[in-house]
């Protein structure tokens, strides 16, 4: 047994950290929440689409990453993936890596790719997974004004970290 | 459906699947005339029945890459979180799986027919058993591939579980190379073909969901 007694609810605009020390199930948490875990006990609610960042970044290595990101948008329900990809590799300051092979980036750079991946998807809700990790401060200053913009047009994020990230309003779920 | 398929078929190029199947399958046929000696009327007589052992090895190769490294980058996390049933992306992977291997291999057995003195005859029953069986055998191999995904050692174990299951295929593809009796193992081919085509991605849906788990 990992934790119990977890509730939470997250409306428009929402968002929810979890913290706790390594190991408590912090992952596991955001895992049960995307429906891929199920819980012993409880039941999770969504009723909208999905982003989920996990620590594996599921780019293809032998892509650029422009095709990898273009390849999930592709898959979204959302409509015009390359319009979706093109913002979102410029919120993330990503267009001098675009034509490069996912397999030449760096950790923080795939990040910052898999973050992309997140918000090309304009799923309403965002289950991210240590997004901080690996990246530099200018990129976690950009990760934060992009949950702001995220949760000003109504999204939801729930966000799984040891780092700490500035989040105005954000319900803690300690574990 | 299409989007998925087209990147698998991509992986496979890109890492030599097709090229590496063929090179083997053409190697495992070159060793029997090695081992048997160059006596052709010998020769034609079990050519066939090498070109399918053959084909069942070289079907072998692929199995490993099918799932397992999918599973590992997350991408079937993100396939699950999209809604896309992991029925459907098995048949996906079927697919591609498929139009990776079988029409390669199909064009190698012409090759490998004449290292082994097949007459053109037995080389057009071969041809068509291979287009019936190979189907199978893709299925097959993205069920083990699956079945295997979480397996430490996986590698070892993949023989094991796809070759004895792979059996019927070979029986009924050598059976049909008979002039007599061949239209009858022909149709048996077809029907184990299609039971493995037509199981296989519910099994090895189970099998990915329950990795995931």
């Amino acid at each position: 047994m990992l934790f119990s007694g977890v509730s939470f609810d997250l409306g428009p605009g929402d968002a929810a950290v979890v913290t706790g020390p390594n190991g408590i199930g912090k992952s596991s948490l955001i895992r049960i929440a995307a429906g891929l875990l199920a819980p012993f006990e409880g039941a999770v609610t969504c009723d909208a689409d999905t982003a989920l960042l996990t620590e594996a970044s599921a780019l293809d290595t032998d892509r650029t990453l422009l095709a990898a990101l273009r390849f999930w948008a592709s898959l979204d329900r959302a409509p015009d993936p390359e319009a979706r990809v093109a913002h979102a590799v410029q919120a993330l300051d990503l267009e001098a890596l675009a034509d490069i092979p996912v397999r030449l980036l760096s950790t923080g750079q795939r990040r910052r790719a898999a973050i992309a991946r997140i918000a090309a998807s304009h799923a309403p809700v965002w289950l991210l997974d240590e997004p901080a990790n690996g990246l530099d401060t200018a990129s976690v200053t950009r990760l934060e004004a992009l949950l702001d913009r995220h949760r000003d047009g109504g999204g939801i994020a729930l966000v799984a970290t040891h780092l700490p990230m500035s989040m105005p309003g954000v319900q803690e779920i300690g574990l | 459906m299409i989007a998925l398929i087209r990147r698998d078929l991509r992986r496979s190029v890109s890492s030599g699947g097709a090229t590496l199947v063929v090179a083997f399958f053409l190697l495992v046929a070159t060793l029997f005339p090695f081992a048997i000696g160059p006596d052709a009327a010998l020769l034609a007589r079990i050519g066939g029945g090498v070109i399918w052992t053959a084909a069942l090895l070289a079907a072998l190769l692929p199995v490993e890459r099918l799932i397992g490294p999918d599973l590992e980058a997350g991408v079937f996390d993100q396939f699950a979180v999209r809604g896309l049933s992991m029925t459907s992306v098995a048949v996906a992977k079927t697919i591609a799986h498929w139009l990776g291997f079988g029409p390669p291999l199909m064009l190698a057995a012409v090759i490998a027919a004449g290292l082994l003195n097949l007459s053109a005859d037995t080389l057009l029953r071969v041809e068509v058993g291979l287009l019936i069986g190979t189907p199978g055998l893709a299925a097959l191999a993205v069920v083990t591939s699956a079945l295997v995904a979480g397996v430490r050692g996986g590698g070892a174990v993949t023989g094991l579980v796809m070759l004895p299951l792979a059996v019927p295929v070979l029986i009924f593809g050598a059976g049909s190379l008979d002039p007599a009796s061949g239209a009858g193992a022909v149709k048996l081919l077809a029907a184990v073909s299609l039971v493995l085509v037509a199981g296989a991605p519910f099994i090895a849906a189970a099998a990915v969901r329950a990795a995931l788990d």
